[in-house]
């Protein structure tokens, strides 16, 4: 009965309406094409939005938003924050440095205190991978993955296709090279995923002891020379160097020096001008310049950083707002 | 049911074409007056409004018409089973100190035009706002909502559902009343 008075009025205004099919975002894995489309859409409309005088909405002025960061991070948090204010969200942020995690309370113990002051939804970065499905399963929250070891980084991939949408028109054909630490990189895996869904083609790059051995299961190509790779690409994508994940424990470099890896798969003008063509470049941030990428490529007109920055706030708006919509809250 | 006709294309043309010429009475030559629909109906009024304004003389070819999408605004975020999609919204001029034409096609709660009130002040503090809509679903307001400009009056109850359809996007001009079965609760 519900479901007709609802699609009754959904007529008189003649709207369209959707859901995504997740409650929690966790992973791109989880999402299907059409959830991406609609997050898109929806960023579309929050990018116009974060651009007038006054860029606030009140869509989730009811809506509590944590933000647990148990891992460093300054870019993905305060983009998150921003977004959330911009939805008129409350926010409560938390950091692991300065808590009782260090005191040694378990992770479920901990968001369940913070959910004990009635929050809705959680945005939680975390060194293990698995966290977020984890908490997701434990808590009654909406549960926004914003980084979790090295599985997932959803809304950087989100935001990564939508920059490249943005930037050539369309997602779908274009070829799409990951250059860097793929191993250790949930943003390699994110993007792969977002990628393929989005119906690109993507290829890794970096050096083999970074590249893992059957990653070509997910459907990518593979290539260790980064020339070929740019030659055959579109769109570049720079990882960072992750310094702070090489130690395996092997007490084994995966590669010899910051020096060597920089001639080899670093970008800089040179290796650029050597093409023929114009292609896109991205970085994820933050840029460890004259490694992966040197200065006068990262702010050239090829590089779309700064955009990725910008459509980061949009992704996570329309990310928060489609999720929160779900959030029963009918008195 | 069949529906019951409100407005045929003859009488559709008449409306608007008269809702022009008291846009024009009470705006002059728009120097300082902007229409702006509100998406995702009432776009195709602003448009049509534009398009007959210019027909009856050139210089309304400068008028400003912007369209305004309220989604974001709405009072019934999560009290829907499915989340309202977002329109675009364009307005490529300033609304600051300006005489606002809020355009919608039908008045029935009040609420949209609520939401289209808050919206329209993220863009700036206009000097005026006026309301205008082809069709006004009175007694059935539930905010203290009052039309400027007004196409036609229609009676109607909770279950009636007013449909406006535009040629250039459903193929004819015409305001048509259905009757539901069900109680279409908004």
């Amino acid at each position: 009965m519900t479901e007709v008075i609802v699609l009754n009025s959904l007529q008189q205004s003649k709207m369209t309406s959707s859901n995504l099919s997740v409650n929690h975002l966790l992973g791109i894995k989880e999402l299907t094409s059409e959830d991406i489309e609609l997050i898109f859409a929806t960023a579309d409309n929050f990018k116009e939005v974060i651009n007038r005088p006054i860029k606030k909405v009140p869509s989730l002025r009811d809506i509590t938003i944590a933000n647990l960061f148990f891992e460093n991070s300054t870019r993905t948090k305060l983009s998150f924050e921003l977004a959330e204010k911009r939805l008129s969200a409350d926010v409560i942020n938390f950091s692991s440095g300065s808590s009782s995690v260090k005191k040694g309370e378990t992770l479920i113990d901990t968001v369940n205190n913070i959910l004990a002051m009635k929050v809705d939804l959680v945005v939680m970065r975390h060194p293990n991978p698995g966290a977020a499905r984890f908490l997701s399963q434990h808590v009654n929250a909406r549960i926004v993955n914003a980084g979790d070891g090295t599985h997932e980084h959803p809304t950087q991939a989100l935001l990564d296709a939508f920059s490249i949408r943005e930037k050539l028109g369309t997602v779908k054909g274009k070829k799409v090279v990951i250059v860097g630490d793929i191993t250790h990189s949930r943003v390699a895996l994110s993007n792969i995923y977002c990628l393929k869904k989005l119906g690109a083609e993507v290829m890794v790059c970096g050096p083999t002891t970074l590249v893992p051995k059957y990653i070509s299961q997910l459907g990518v190509l593979v290539e260790h020379d980064l020339m070929k790779a740019l030659a055959w690409c579109d769109v570049a994508n720079m990882l960072r160097i992750q310094l702070e994940r090489q130690d395996d424990g092997l007490n084994v470099p995966n590669f010899p020096s910051l020096r060597e890896y920089s001639m080899l798969f670093g970008l800089d003008k040179e290796k650029l001008d050597k093409l023929e063509k114009e292609i896109v470049v991205m970085h994820p941030g933050p840029i460890n310049r004259g490694v992966e990428i040197t200065s006068d490529v990262a702010d050239s007109k090829h590089a779309i950083i700064l955009n990725q920055v910008e459509n980061g706030v949009a992704i996570r708006m329309a990310v928060m707002y489609l999720l929160a919509g779900t959030i029963d809250k009918k008195v | 049911m069949q529906p019951i006709e409100i407005l045929d294309t003859k009488q559709f043309q008449i409306a608007i074409k008269r809702l022009c010429h008291q846009l024009i009475e009470n705006h002059n030559l728009f120097e300082n007056a902007v229409l702006l629909g509100l998406q995702p109906r009432g776009i195709y009024l602003a448009n049509r409004l534009k398009e007959v304004l210019t027909q009856i003389d050139e210089q309304y070819t400068k008028v400003h018409c912007g369209h305004l999408d309220i989604t974001f605004f709405r009072d019934d975020f999560r009290r829907r089973e499915q989340l309202p999609t977002a329109n675009k919204t364009k307005i490529d001029f300033l609304i600051e100190g300006k005489n606002v034409i809020l355009i919608d096609d039908v008045l029935y709660t009040g609420r949209t035009i609520r939401a289209g009130l808050d919206a329209m002040l993220a863009y700036g503090r206009p000097k005026l706002v006026e309301l205008l809509v082809l069709i006004d679903r009175r007694f059935s307001r539930q905010l203290p909502i009052k039309p400027n400009y007004v196409g036609k009056v229609v009676d109607s109850i909770a279950t009636e559902r007013v449909s406006v359809e535009w040629e250039e996007h459903d193929g004819s001009d015409s305001v048509k009343l259905f009757t539901t079965e069900q109680d279409d609760e908004q």
